[in-house]
């Protein structure tokens, strides 16, 4: 246990805070890269997932894309990257391979939750006259809300995971403080440094599930629904609930 | 058939030559050269290759293992005790959640340097889709198939091995997919404490910018996540022969009834843990890869 008073002792030092190699500087530098690369992923893979959930093509890609995401080691990509000529271009292999592993969650869970939108609700949307763009809008995308936030929150673990690795090759992030704790032997920094990384990637998840929670356009129906689905005895098929409350 | 097969090997010799022959005249100088892909690193590191690959497949085969052994009793008191429930599947969860390089200098301290950090992170990751995969395929274990084996008779361990674990089987062989797939992928990071497998050869070309180094131990460890996944894609066809018949059977009787299946591909995976369970707070969709 003296290793965890250790890092105690580090994380409580005022001078371990400040300065280029500081935990300020870290702590920005991966909020800073998270940020941007989560934003840059959504925007490619959102559209594209949500239009192919729509139309209900190329499943088999967008299934298989979280399987191969998960076969290939991040911290390959990220050797690879760097000792390519993308290289010296700074943070630039870094942000490529944060962006590349956030798309495999977005896209399968977004494109799941699209698929997985009661047919029933949206033939009624169809029949009642809605157009496409109205139908994706305010019948599937709500009713697919959650699992395209549990991609989003995937995609914000993995690359919170994945900016810490790129202080392996060299990136900037708080998985530094962790090498830097390896290259000089020092354990207790070491520990404090990735007590920092596990409460930072526990703060997003915590972060993006009450965010969701606070923007689920559904949220009173499903909380409603719930409630009555309890008081049914089991085995009693949900299905027909929604049919007896659209009333 | 022979002619087919004697085709290709002779096509195979060719392409030895032909290596050869660009290795002999470059006179191994796409080692001196840094070149990306090198066969004359292959040739002369094979020995150091195949240590390294040994070292990789052992460390996952025994994580994998190790965490189903502890998974199942998990699983059982999760479903067993309801007031478990929600402990067991938020602490797997929020182990998951913890990026792999702190995982693994977190548990430096408790280990020292050596395998057994490595494997022990693995088996922590490991948990949670493991635990959440059999916890889902028992619960996909119809109510009557219960029932009608307690009329037989069945008591609760009988019942439990004879009928809900071969239920459950596609579920957990997906859960026993994903996470020996991204085992191998994570065993890379333990080359921060030195026991990584190929990662040892990918961090030690990082260091010494060797090319060839980095591209052939990387593209060896995602041969190994796909070939482990196909071996254990056959190992569950061959413990449930029963859903690859049924699905037959169903569909020849959608067919003859005069009405197509639902084609969306995505919710019927396999009877894996279907995209509701990826609802929690893992977000480890346990969507049944069908890939390979």
């Amino acid at each position: 246990m003296g290793f965890f008073l250790d890092a105690w002792t580090w994380l409580t030092t005022g001078a371990n805070w400040t300065g280029g190699e500081g935990v300020t500087h870290r702590l920005t530098e991966h909020l800073y890269l998270t940020v941007v690369c989560l934003a840059i992923a959504c925007a490619v893979a959102l559209p594209v997932a949500l239009w192919l959930g729509h139309v209900g093509r190329g499943g088999a890609l967008a299934v298989n894309i979280s399987n191969a995401g998960r076969a290939v080691p991040t911290f390959a990509v990220l050797v690879l990257l760097t000792l390519s000529p993308l290289g010296k271009h700074g943070d630039l292999p870094t942000i490529i391979a944060l962006v590349l592993f956030a798309l495999p969650p977005l896209l399968t869970n977004s494109y799941v939750g699209m698929r997985e939108a009661d047919r029933d609700v949206v033939e009624a949307a169809r029949g009642m006259g809605m157009s496409g763009w109205q139908l994706l809008a305010r019948v599937e995308v709500p009713l697919a809300f959650p699992l395209i936030m549990t991609g989003v929150r995937s995609a914000a673990v993995q690359v919170v995971a994945t900016a810490t690795l790129a202080a392996l090759p060299g990136g900037g992030g708080l998985g530094r403080i962790i090498t830097a704790g390896f290259g000089t032997y020092d354990t207790p920094q070491v520990v404090a440094g990735a007590a920092l990384v596990a409460a930072l990637a526990l703060l997003v998840e915590g972060v993006l599930v009450v965010a969701e929670r606070l923007m689920d356009p559904m949220r009173r129906r499903r909380r409603s629904r719930r409630q009555q689905s309890r008081s049914t005895p089991k085995g009693f098929d949900e299905k027909v609930i929604p049919a007896q409350t659209t009333a | 058939m022979s002619g087919v097969s004697g085709v290709s090997v002779s096509s195979g010799a060719d392409g030895a030559v032909v290596l050869a022959g660009a290795a002999g005249k470059a006179g191994g100088d796409c080692l001196s050269a840094n070149d990306w892909i090198c066969a004359e690193y292959v040739r002369s590191r094979s020995q150091e290759l195949t240590d390294a690959t040994v070292e990789h497949v052992g460390i996952t085969v025994v994580s994998v293992l190790l965490a189903l052994l502890i998974a199942f009793p998990l699983a059982l008191a999760a479903r067993r005790w309801q007031r478990a429930y929600g402990p067991v599947l938020g602490l797997t969860t929020v182990l998951y959640t913890v990026p792999s390089l702190a995982m693994y200098a977190l548990l430096l301290p408790l280990f020292g340097v050596g395998a057994a950090v490595v494997v022990t992170g693995l088996v922590l990751y490991s948990l949670t889709v493991l635990v959440r995969n059999i916890l889902a395929g028992l619960e996909s274990v119809p109510e009557e198939a219960r029932e009608a084996a307690r009329g037989m008779g069945y008591g609760p361990f009988k019942l439990l091995s004879g009928v809900e674990l071969p239920l459950a089987l596609p579920a957990l062989m997906a859960g026993v997919r994903i996470a020996t797939v991204s085992a191998v992928a994570l065993t890379t990071v333990g080359a921060i404490v030195g026991f990584g497998g190929l990662g040892n050869l990918i961090y030690d070309g990082m260091d010494s910018f060797f090319r060839a180094q980095v591209l052939t131990a990387s593209v060896i460890c995602v041969l190994l996540a796909v070939l482990a996944d196909v071996l254990l894609l056959g190992l569950q066809r061959l413990l449930t022969p029963w859903v690859r018949s049924g699905r037959r059977a169903r569909r020849r009787r959608g067919r003859a009834a005069g009405r197509t299946e639902p084609s969306d591909g995505v919710g019927a995976a396999g009877g894996g843990g279907g995209a509701s369970s990826a609802g929690g707070t893992g977000g480890v969709p346990v969507t049944a890869g069908k890939g390979a």
